[in-house]
C-alpha cells in the first residue's frame, strides 16, 4: 500500500456479540482527500467509524491510523490520538447543558491553557466557518437540526483536526442545509488540509464532494472507486444503490418465511 | 413436561448468569469511577458544581420533610413519655431517633428519590445522546470528567444533608414539644445534651449516611450508565434507581445499626 493513506484497514472483521457485521474489510484513506462510506442502514458504516476511534476493537485485523493500530494504544496514546480526530455524530450530540458558545469551546477548554480572551475569539471564528457565529448565545435546544448539526460541526473542528469523520450528516435535513453541510465538508477539509471520511447512505449529495467512494454491502466491501466509477458502474449492487431502485441484489424484504404460509392462506 | 423444565432451567440460568454478568459490571464500572477520580479534586470546581446539583436543590426536600418528622417524633414522644411521668426526655427521644436512624435513613432515602433518580435519568440521557461517545471522541474521558466528579458530589453531600435533616428534626422536637405543648425548655434541652453522645452517636450517624451516600449515588450512576439508549430503557433505569436504592439503605442501615450500637 502507498505510504499516504492515513487510516487503513487491512482484513477487519468486527462481531457483535455473535453477529458478525464487517468481514474481511479492507480500505485505504488516503490523506487529504474526502472519502464516503456508503451503503444501506445496518451494514457496518458507523461500526468503521468507530474502530477508526479506538471506541471499538475489531474480532481480527487491524486498523491503522497514521501507521499506528489503534487497538494496540495504551489508553494515553489513544487520547492522544483522538485530539487530533474530530468527529460529527448523527444528531449532533450537543451537550444540551451548554450554550452553542460553550460547546465550541468544550474541546478548547478541556485540552489548553489558552486564555479566556482567545477562546472566545477562536469559537467566534469556528462558528462563523459554519454560518452561524450570530447564534453563540443559544442553547442547542433552540436550534433546527441543521444548525446543531453545523454547531457540532464547529466543535468536531475546534482543534484542527487531521482527521474528521461524519456520521450520517446529511440524515434529516432539507435540501437547502444537505447543501450547506456538503459544502461545509469540502471547504473545511480543503481549508484545514484534513482528511475526512464521510458515512452515509445520500448518494446524490455526496458524489458530489468526495474523491473516492466505497461500498459496504452486508459488512464486505461491494465496490468502490471515484465518483465518475461510480456513476457509470454496471455492478447491480452498485447500480442498485446509485441509481435508488428498490428491489436487487440489496432485497427489499427482510428474511422471513413465505409470505402465503406467514398469512396462514399458503400450504 | 419435560421441555417445560427445561425451559424453566434454561431460564434460572440465564437469570443468574445475567445477575453475574451485572454484577461484575458494576464493580468494573466503579473501579473505573474510582481510579480516574483524579480530576475531580485537581479541578475541584467540577465537584462542587455536582455537590450543588444533589445537594443544594435537594435542600428544600431535607429541610421540610425534617421538620415535620420532628413535630411527629415529638408530639408521639411526648404523649408516651407523659405517661411515665418523664416528659422532659423528649428531648433525648427525639435527638437519638434522629441522629442514630432517622436522620440518615430518611435522607438517603430523600436522596435518592431527588437527586438519584436525576443523576441516574441526566447520565442515561447524555448516553442515549451520544454525549458521552462525543466527549470520548474529543479526547476526553467522560468517567473523569462527567461520571466522577458526581460520584463525590453525591458522596459529600449525604452527610451535610443527613446533619441538616436531624438539626431541623430536633428544631421541630422542640417547637411542639417546647413552645406549644410547654415542656420545660431548659429540661429539654440539658436531657438531650448529656445523652447524646459524640462519638457513639453523632460520628457514627455521620458514617452511616457517607455509606448511604456512596451507595445511592453508585447505584444511581451505574443505573443511568448502564441503561438502554431508549426512552424506555431510562425510564426504568430511574425506577431501578429509586427501588434498589431504598432496599440498600434499608439493608445496610440494619447491618451497621447491629455493629455500631448493640455491642457485637
Amino acid at each position: 500500500m502507498p505510504q499516504d493513506n492515513l487510516v487503513e484497514f487491512s482484513g477487519v472483521d468486527f462481531s457483535y456479540r455473535e453477529r458478525p457485521i464487517l468481514q474481511g474489510v479492507d480500505m485505504a484513506i488516503a490523506r487529504g482527500q474526502v472519502v464516503a462510506i456508503m451503503g444501506g442502514s445496518g451494514t457496518g458504516k458507523t461500526t468503521a467509524l468507530r474502530l477508526i476511534g479506538g471506541q471499538l476493537r475489531p474480532t481480527r485485523g487491524r486498523v491503522l491510523v497514521d501507521s499506528r493500530p489503534v487497538h494496540e494504544l495504551s489508553h494515553e496514546e489513544l487520547y492522544a490520538l483522538r485530539r487530533r480526530m474530530g468527529m460529527l455524530f448523527q444528531f449532533g450530540a450537543l451537550f444540551t447543558d451548554l450554550s452553542v458558545f460553550d460547546n465550541v469551546a468544550f474541546p478548547m477548554r478541556e485540552h489548553t491553557d489558552l486564555p479566556e480572551s482567545m477562546i472566545r475569539d477562536l469559537v467566534l471564528m469556528k462558528l462563523h466557518a459554519v454560518g452561524l457565529r450570530g447564534a453563540h448565545a443559544l442553547k442547542p435546544a433552540e436550534l433546527s437540526g441543521g444548525m446543531a448539526r453545523r454547531v457540532a460541526l464547529a466543535r468536531a473542528i475546534a482543534l484542527d483536526p487531521a482527521l474528521i469523520m461524519y456520521d450520517e450528516p446529511f440524515t434529516g435535513l432539507d435540501p437547502i442545509s444537505v447543501g450547506i453541510i456538503g459544502n461545509l465538508i469540502r471547504r473545511l477539509n480543503d481549508a484545514l488540509g484534513a482528511t475526512s471520511i464521510v458515512v452515509t447512505h445520500d448518494v446524490q449529495e455526496s458524489l458530489k464532494i468526495v474523491d473516492y467512494v466505497y461500498f459496504l454491502s452486508r459488512g464486505k466491501v461491494a465496490a468502490q472507486g471515484t465518483p465518475r466509477d461510480v456513476l457509470a458502474s454496471k455492478e447491480p449492487f452498485v447500480h442498485q444503490f446509485v441509481h435508488a431502485q428498490a428491489d436487487g441484489p440489496m432485497p427489499f424484504h427482510y428474511g422471513a418465511p413465505a409470505y402465503g404460509e406467514d398469512l396462514g392462506i399458503g400450504r | 413436561m419435560r421441555s417445560t423444565l427445561a425451559t424453566g432451567l434454561r431460564l434460572i440460568g440465564r437469570r443468574t448468569i445475567n445477575a453475574v454478568w451485572r454484577m461484575g459490571s458494576a464493580t468494573r464500572f466503579m473501579g473505573l469511577v474510582l481510579m480516574r477520580s483524579g480530576m475531580s479534586f485537581r479541578r475541584f470546581q467540577l465537584t462542587v458544581d455536582e455537590l450543588h446539583f444533589a445537594g443544594v436543590l435537594s435542600l428544600i426536600i431535607i429541610i421540610v420533610s425534617g421538620l415535620f418528622v420532628g413535630l411527629v417524633l415529638g408530639l408521639q414522644g411526648y404523649e408516651t413519655l407523659k405517661r411515665y411521668g418523664s416528659a422532659e426526655a423528649v428531648g433525648t427521644l427525639v435527638a437519638l431517633a434522629l441522629v442514630r436512624e432517622l436522620g440518615p435513613v430518611v435522607a438517603a432515602l430523600l436522596f435518592a428519590s431527588r437527586a438519584g433518580s436525576a443523576m441516574t435519568a441526566e447520565l442515561g440521557i447524555m448516553k442515549s445522546s451520544e454525549q458521552l461517545s462525543a466527549m470520548e471522541m474529543m479526547a476526553v474521558d467522560p468517567f473523569a470528567r462527567v461520571i466522577s466528579p458526581m460520584f463525590w458530589g453525591g458522596f459529600l453531600s449525604m452527610p451535610l444533608l443527613a446533619a441538616i435533616f436531624s438539626v431541623m428534626g430536633i428544631f421541630g422536637g422542640y417547637l411542639i414539644t417546647v413552645v406549644i405543648i410547654g415542656v420545660d425548655a431548659g429540661a429539654f434541652w440539658s436531657q438531650m445534651q448529656s445523652s447524646v453522645d459524640l462519638r457513639d452517636d453523632i460520628l457514627n450517624g455521620v458514617i452511616k449516611s457517607a455509606v448511604f451516600g456512596a451507595a445511592v449515588t453508585a447505584i444511581a450512576l451505574f443505573e443511568g450508565y448502564d441503561a438502554p439508549p431508549t426512552a424506555e430503557g431510562v425510564s426504568h433505569a430511574v425506577t431501578r434507581t429509586v427501588v434498589t436504592s431504598a432496599l440498600a439503605v434499608l439493608a445496610l442501615d440494619f447491618v451497621l445499626t447491629a455493629f455500631m450500637f448493640t455491642g457485637v
